[in-house]
């Protein structure tokens, strides 16, 4: 059974605190939508208040075609994934993963049956009689996943499941919840503070601050055409320029910034958001050189990335972050020229 | 690398010790001694006045008395306890932090204290018969510790356990009963225990409730001091302290005295 997740219009509260305002989301059949934000911007009350831990003080949830608003929790049969793996430590791990069985009335045959094959689906039924114990982070995050999907749930949510594992633990098992998220088209909501977990995992991202949705698309449309600057940052273009539009030449639009450089940006590749505007760009996006068509900087502190070398660059137009060559690595110090590479850049409206 | 303690240090710890265990010794020692009135160091060797606390009938009375009530007032007390300690732990952050205070006031408020205050509003005003009045007042004076020793096997207590049983489908209530009560079973029972120890062995709290026909082993041992002055006292302090120590033993053994002092 795979049904859509839909929020319209959710205002929740902490006491007098408003957590969340007027937020709404739809997630398709069997889609994973996943929700980045920083710590306190609302994504985890808003997986509480699916999940019914909360109630919205405005607004509906829906799965499918039931109304999910005013239900208790433990009627909303929802597969929960948390952060702490949450694992009954007074049961043993066949009879943690057959509790959600036991609560539907099914006989104990039946549900060690069930729970086994589940175990078995994520590689641990040689535990199945262990406590939780005795087992690793990463296998009690399987124990948990198990035990979520056992109940065979139309929505699985996942609050930051691999939070609490080492980075190649992490990895591993967020391509596992993947693979079981898509094996059975389970619609399910994520809830993360890593973007890289976020992109790699998801259909769709949500990505939020101050209890709001700022953007919320396919992963690689947020990477490259981010729709504001507080989400432009948050997908690393560490730099944002005001520009004014003053121009055309050579289907380029020309802009000014800030103590009178020019920059020419491509008109196949902008849409120029007014006449003023803000242009973002990763470290990535500007290249720096000895000589060239770009932005006019002093080069301070270098850095070695590997791949690179970074620059903090003295302009104009205050300190911008600029990669450069391994080849010609330049002293600080030294004038030089930020070259734009526009598939690290976009245009961004001016917020009010 | 082992340093000597001072010897100052060293004589200053046995004379604590010496304070400390020689009561005991005296009373284990007159308990023993083959004479009609209490005296140390015994004088021959006579275990009478052990059977002696089973042949007096008001002993007898009110050893069951002080089981009975001990049973009840914890049991009454933990009903309360337990719940309070739940809903202080559970919802710390929403709820104010005088609260938390209001359940240990039995121990700040002096005893002799509390016991007159529940004479007068127990027994005087509201007129409950003696033994419902004990009951209360044993309750009252065991909540400090049930909400004390429940709260701090909650306080590990991780809740977004309760969370996962709720989303499994399992209702709240019953969750408490099938996932948080397992997981704070021991400290449950050291509340119990705990309290029964500190009820039967009462002496404020029973001196204003007891009344006539009804009363406690410790206050029948303070009426018969006053009357008789034999070796009975010492034998039956001789029982309550072993009760006493070989409840701890028990919960030493099984739970360990760490879960008492948190």
């Amino acid at each position: 059974m795979t049904v859509s997740l839909t929020l319209s219009g959710i205002t929740a509260h902490y006491g007098t605190t408003k957590v969340l305002e007027d937020l709404s989301l739809h997630v398709a059949e069997g889609e994973l939508v996943s929700l980045l934000g920083a710590s306190g911007c609302g994504k985890t009350t808003t997986l509480r208040l699916v999940a019914g831990f909360l109630r919205p003080t405005a607004g509906s949830i829906h799965l499918g075609d039931r109304d999910l608003t005013r239900l208790p929790a433990h009627a909303r049969d929802i597969g929960l994934v948390f952060q702490n793996y949450a694992l009954f430590p007074h049961l043993s791990i066949r009879d943690n993963v057959a509790f959600g069985l036991k609560q539907r009335g099914i006989g104990s045959t039946a549900r060690a049956r069930q729970a086994d094959e589940m175990l078995e689906r994520v590689g641990l039924n040689a535990l199945a009689d262990r406590t939780p114990d005795a087992l690793s982070g990463g296998q009690k995050q399987r124990v948990a996943l198990a035990r979520a999907l056992v109940i065979d749930p139309p929505l699985l949510m996942f609050d930051e499941p691999l939070s609490n594992l080492d980075a190649k633990l992490r990895v591993e098992m967020r391509v596992e919840i993947r693979r079981l998220q898509r094996d059975n088209g389970r619609t399910a909501l994520y809830v993360t503070h890593d973007q890289e977990e976020a992109f790699s995992i998801s259909d769709r991202v949500a990505i939020m601050n101050a209890g709001r949705i700022l953007q919320l698309d396919v992963p690689e449309v947020l990477y490259s055409k981010p729709a504001n600057a507080f989400v432009a940052n948050f997908v690393g273009f560490e730099n944002i320029i005001s520009l004014r539009a003053v121009g055309e030449a050579d289907d380029c639009l020309t802009a000014e910034m800030a103590g009178g450089a020019i920059l020419k940006l491509p008109k196949e590749r902008y849409e120029q958001p007014g006449q003023d505007f803000l242009f973002a760009t990763r470290p990535d996006g500007l290249l720096v050189a000895r000589s060239g068509d770009g932005i006019p900087a002093k080069l301070g502190l270098r850095t070695y990335l590997g791949r690179a070398y970074q620059y903090r660059c003295e302009t104009a137009a205050g300190e911008i972050i600029a990669n450069g060559p391994l080849s010609d690595p330049l002293e600080p110090g030294t004038d030089a020229f930020l070259i734009p590479q526009h598939d690290q850049c976009a245009v961004l409206p001016v917020e009010a | 690398m082992h340093t000597r303690p001072h010897p100052v240090l060293i004589g200053f710890a046995c004379l604590v010790f010496f304070f400390l265990l020689a009561p005991l010794v005296i009373i284990i020692g007159a308990s023993v001694s083959d004479t009609s009135f209490l005296t140390f160091p015994p004088q021959g060797l006579t275990l009478h006045w052990y059977e002696n606390i089973f042949e007096v009938s008001a002993f007898k009375r009110t050893m069951v008395t002080s089981f009975i009530l001990a049973v009840t007032g914890t049991s009454l007390s933990l009903i309360v306890g337990i719940p309070a300690a739940y809903a202080l732990n559970r919802y710390r952050v929403q709820l104010p932090s005088f609260l938390s205070t209001v359940f240990v006031l039995p121990i700040l408020v002096p005893e002799i204290v509390l016991g007159f205050s529940l004479m007068k509003t127990v027994t005087t005003a509201m007129g409950f018969p003696i033994f419902v009045s004990l009951v209360i007042g044993h309750a009252l004076l065991v909540l400090p510790y049930c909400v004390r020793v429940v709260s701090a096997a909650l306080s590990s207590f991780d809740f977004s356990i309760e969370e996962a049983a709720v989303s499994l489908g399992c209702p709240r209530w019953k969750a408490f009963f099938i996932i948080v009560l397992p997981n704070v079973r021991a400290g449950v029972i050291a509340a119990f225990i705990l309290a029964l120890i500190t009820s039967i062995n009462d002496v404020s709290i029973s001196l204003f409730l007891t009344g006539p026909g009804i009363s406690t082993l410790p206050i029948q041992l303070l009426a018969h001091m006053e009357q008789f002055f034999d070796p009975t006292i010492a034998s039956v302090s001789v029982l309550l302290m072993l009760v006493t120590v070989g409840v701890m033993a028990v919960v030493e053994l099984t739970l360990g005295l760490t879960f008492l002092t948190k």
